[in-house]
This record gives C-alpha cells, structure tokens and sequence, in this order.
C-alpha cells in the first residue's frame, strides 16, 4: 500500500513535470517572436511594436538569456509557486491566481456536487423505472444534456430563471443564489456523462446474483439498488468523475464569461485576448497539477469501495 | 471533447442485435434485395435516426450551396429592420444592425462544420500516425509517445486548445487546429491499442514470416483491421469538435466580427437576451442539433460496424 503511493507519486511527480515542461514550451512555440506578438496584441501584423519595450519585455521575462537558464529559473520559480509577473497588469502571477482561485473553486466544488448528486440519482431513477419507454426517455435526455453548449444552456438559463422568472439575481457573485444558475449551467454536460456510464454499470450490477439474494431477502427495489448494487457500480463512474474535475475547472472559462463572474475563467479569457503568456502558462501548470492531485485521490479510495481492489505497484 | 453516448444494455443487446441483422440478411437474399434497399428500410423503422440523418443532410446542403438555402446576405445591414422577431420576411428574425439571423446561422453552421471536420481529420490522421507507430514498433518509442500523450490528458482539452489559440493567433482555422490537437491523445490511445491486438493475430505473424517490410505490412494488413473503431470514434468526435469549436468561437477567438460564426453569434446576442430571444435561441440549437445528430448517427455506425 505504501509503496504503491510511493510509486504513485513519483509517477505524478513525472507528470508533473512534463505538464511544466509543457507549459514552459508555450511561450517558446509562439511562431515568430513571443514578444512582438504580446505587445502587438489584438492589433495583428500591422501594428508596429517599440524595440526599447521589446527589449525591456524580453529582459523582464528573461528570454535573453540562454534556454537551459530559463527552464532551470522556470522549474525552480515553479517549486516555489513563483510564476514571474503578469504581463498585462504587472502583477504577481501567483498573486492574481491566488486571488482568482477561490471564487472559482468555489463554483467547480458546487458544480461537483450538483454532478454527483444528479448523476446519482438520475441513474438510480432510471434503473428503478418500470417501462423500457420511460428509461429510453431519461437516456435520451441526458445524451442531449451533453449536445448543448454548455455557453448556449447559461444563456438559457438566466433568459428563463433572472429574467424571466425572476428566482435568482443573473449577473456576479456574492451569496449562494448566485450561485446556483453557473453551477448548474456548468454541471449539466457531466450530469449526462455520469448518469449514462453509472447507469450502464449499475445494469450490469443488477444482474448479479447478489441483488437477488437481496431481494429475496426481502430487500426493496430501491434498497437493493442504493444500498447493494450502487456501490459494486461506483468505480467506473469514480474514474470518470476524476477526469471530470480538470474539465469542469477548465468549463468555468465558458460559464464565468456567461455569467460575469471574477475567477481563474475569467482569467484564463482575459490572459488569450491579451496573450499574457506568464499567466496562460501558470494556468497550465496549476490545472494539470490539480488533475494529478484529484486522480491519485481517485485510485487512493477506489479500495476503500470495493475491497477487492488491492493497491499493487504493477 | 468527446460526448458520451454509447447505448445502455452493453452485450446482451448487442447480441441481439446481430441476430435481428442476420436475420434480415437471411430474408434479404431470400427475396434478392439489394443492400442498399435493406437499409433504407431498416432506415425508415427508427425515426430517431431517420430524423438525424436528414437534419445532417439538411446543414450538408448549408455548407455545399449556403446560397441556395439563404436567399438573403448574411452580412447585408438595414438599419429599417433591426431586431424584427421572427416571422415570414425573416424567418429567425433579424439582429440589432438588421441582418437575417437564418442567412448568418445557414453560412455559420457551414463555418461550423467545416472547421470541426477539419479538427477531427487533423486529430485522427496525426493520432492514428502517433498512435499505430507506438503499437507497432514497440520498445522505447512507444514508451515515449504514450508518456506524452499522458501528459496531454492531464490539460482538460478546453485549456489545452485555448492555449494552442494562444500560441497560434485566432482566426477559424487556427481555432480548428487547436481543437484538432486536443483530440490527438484519445485517436492515438485507440489506434495504438487496436494495432497492439492486431499485430499478435497469424495473418500479421503470417506476414512476417512471408518476408514483407513494415510498412506494407502496416499499410497492407494492420491499417484495413485497425481502422473501423478509429473510425467510429472520428464519427462520435464531429459534435464534440463542433461543440469546442463553437465555444471558443463564443469566446471570441474565432472569425473577426461581421463574419457568421455560430458561437460568436451567440456571444453577440447576449446583449439583447431579454429583448430579442431569437438572436441566441436559433445559433445555440443549431449546434445542439448537429451535436445531437452527428453522435445519433455515430453510435448506429458503431453498432453495425463500419466495414459491414
């Protein structure tokens, strides 16, 4: 168990750095000179750029200097959460993430939450429903759940529940009405995702003989389905609720944009229109750092589950 | 970037599945139909899929011959008619610089589409590539190709393409490639995959053994075996690109403004969300509809198989 943490861990230390590497690589993929192109910003080919704030900027980001200098000064600025400075605002880019990063957790957290819960339920519901028809109808709403664009459901939403019906405030952030609408709007695409591959598997479980032992048992339907089914059911759904967390996170550029609210979406907007590199690169790094971090969570319970899943380092 | 839409049920139906089919293969040859017959039939008792396939048909035409469909231009201005709700002058109404909105969706959806055709046939070309290089050769080059595609699983794809877009400029086509990329690591995991299954069958070992270099053996005997389930997933990926390709487009990283886009249409309309309904309603269910189409077409060309 140990040591399959240990080896685990190295593994996503591994990854880790390559998503680094990668993120180092993007300001050195930009076609032409990275500079030129941030200091031209939206104003393309034809806007003329200053040399002497060419310069400056080159100096500033430290590209004058040789190219193992700067991955060497990239990865130990990275270990210490330092990420030089944002190249629009002139701020910390560890500052602004730092400050950009709760509001947006804060909405993923809800949205996770919405997801699982829907999901769940959605599946479970599903699986309990006694004509074929009505199954068919739960699965063709969630195939479309994950068909709309999740920027067009944001819209609808507000259009139907701020404007119109007036249940709850459209626009910032604040209170939890205000975050309901982003949540859900957020949510809707994995809600259909989960519901489907949970309600495959619990299928699958409810053809086991140990649901009829159950049930022979005396057991009901639902109790059959929550309490013995459901968790023989949980892993495949566990996975992909891992690799749901970096696209939520990664979904709050839509839905932050939508519903004007402050965070590491609007963030991630602001720094492409100005092709503020340092922060697009410390975003890289910070998403795919959380993806590791939440899919070692994943495999870490997976035993505490089903218990005959044993941790072995393969 | 994929949407999920693989059928409940998993084997049992399957089964069944192959049996009603040979069973009307039976009974077709009995009656000496001919295949293409025996589909259009089969065709006609789903209406789920009937349905998609004309809506398909119908955004094919949008994107051959847009005029044909939308009389009017779609980026003519008339100042007179603006936001005029939808009605029988203009059938999705008209924005707030007097424009049709079914002119801009019918030469948006073309935009569209191509571009996620595009994205999906740079993805699978260079994933396959990447893909059937690792399964077949082996040894360290795979190791090295399935540790970066690793490590581009681990940027959610909506990031990865924002950052490509970054990295390239906008504009659609550079919106394309960026979600192209994004959906390179999924094509090559499945290639990689369905060649490492291949490559161990007798007809391969067969060919080795008869003397033949790698390439033809690549080319000749593992690439016709191979290609259905990549196939298939390119099939399931259309929506996906379409929809990624839509929300950067709504984002603003797509076309330059008065060119029809439909994510930046959407984008557009927001500003009259309680006043014009029409602006954000007709762009945003034209791409869940050919989201929706696309994969309903996608999964019964999986469950019949490509190659049948």
């Amino acid at each position: 168990m140990t040591r399959y943490v240990l080896v685990r861990l190295g593994n996503g230390l591994f990854v880790l750095w390559a998503a680094l590497t990668v993120s180092f690589m993007v300001l050195h993929l930009v076609p032409g000179d990275a500079v030129t192109v941030m200091l031209r910003g939206r104003g393309g080919e034809g806007s003329s750029v200053d040399p002497a704030a060419a310069d400056a900027l080159r100096a500033q980001l430290g590209l004058d200097r040789p190219l193992y200098a700067q991955y060497l000064d990239f990865v130990w600025g990275a270990v210490r959460l330092d990420f030089g400075t944002s190249f629009a605002t002139g701020d910390e880019v560890s500052a602004v993430l730092g400050r950009s990063l709760p509001p947006t957790l804060e909405l993923a957290a809800a949205a996770l939450l919405l997801t699982l819960v829907a999901g769940v339920a959605a599946a479970v519901t599903a699986s309990l429903l006694p004509s074929a028809p009505l199954r068919s109808a739960v699965w063709s709403v969630t195939v479309a759940g994950g068909a709309v664009p999740s920027f067009w459901t944001g819209i609808i939403l507000l259009q139907v529940f701020s404007f119109r019906l007036g249940w709850f405030p459209a626009f910032g952030e604040g209170d939890l009405s205000r975050l309901v609408l982003p949540a859900f709007a957020l949510a809707l695409p994995g809600i259909g995702t989960l519901t489907q591959v949970l309600g495959r598997s619990l299928r699958t479980a409810l053809a086991d003989p140990y649901v009829r032992t159950a049930r022979a048992k005396g057991a009901s339907r639902l109790r059959a389905t929550t309490v013995h089914a459901l968790r023989n059911a949980a892993i495949p759904a566990m996975t992909l609720f891992g690799m749901m967390v970096g696209g939520i996170v990664a979904g709050a550029v839509i839905t932050e944009t939508v519903f004007s609210r402050p965070g590491l979406g609007t963030l991630t907007a602001k720094a492409i229109d100005t092709h503020d590199f340092p922060v697009i690169r410390a975003l890289v790094f910070l998403v795919g750092a959380l993806y590791v971090l939440i899919n070692l969570a994943v495999d870490l319970v997976y035993p505490k589950v089903d218990p005959r899943i044993v941790l072995r380092s393969a | 970037m994929s949407v999920t839409t693989a059928p409940p049920g998993g084997a049992p139906q399957d089964h069944r599945q192959h049996q009603d089919d040979r069973d009307h293969r039976e009974r077709d040859r009995e009656q000496g139909r001919s295949r293409a017959g025996r589909r259009l039939r089969r065709l006609a008792g789903r209406p789920g899929l009937l349905l998609a396939v004309l809506y398909l048909a119908l955004v094919l035409g949008w994107t051959v011959a847009p005029g044909l469909f939308a009389g009017q231009d779609p980026l003519h201005t008339d100042p007179a008619q603006s936001l005029v709700a939808p009605g029988s002058e203009h059938w999705f109404g008209t924005d707030n610089l007097g424009r049709d909105v079914y002119a801009r969706v019918v030469h948006g959806a073309r935009v569209s589409l191509v571009a996620g055709l595009l994205a999906v046939g740079l993805a699978l070309l260079a994933g396959s590539v990447l893909g059937a290089l690792a399964g077949y050769l082996t040894g360290w080059l795979d190791h090295l190709l399935m540790r970066v595609v690793e490590v581009l699983v681990v940027i959610p794809g909506l990031l990865l393409s924002l950052t490509v877009v970054s990295i390239l400029g906008f504009g659609t086509t550079h919106v394309a490639i960026a979600v192209g990329i994004a959906g390179i690591p999924g094509f090559a995991r499945v290639a990689r995959a369905e060649v490492l299954r291949i490559r161990g069958s007798a007809y391969v070992q067969a060919a080795v053994a008869g003397g033949n270099r790698t390439p033809a053996i690549l080319v000749r005997h593992i690439l016709p075996n191979a290609s259905p389930p990549v196939l298939v997933l390119a099939a399931l990926d259309i929506g996906g690109a379409v929809l990624s390709i839509s929300a950067l487009s709504f984002l603003g990283y797509g076309a330059a403004p008065p060119a029809p886009e439909l994510g930046a249409m959407v984008s557009e309309g927001r500003d009259y969300m309680t006043t014009a309904w029409w602006l954000t309603t007709f762009p945003g269910l034209t791409i869940a509809l050919v989201v929706l189409a696309t994969s309903r077409v996608a999964r019964a060309l999986e469950r019949t198989g490509v190659s049948s």
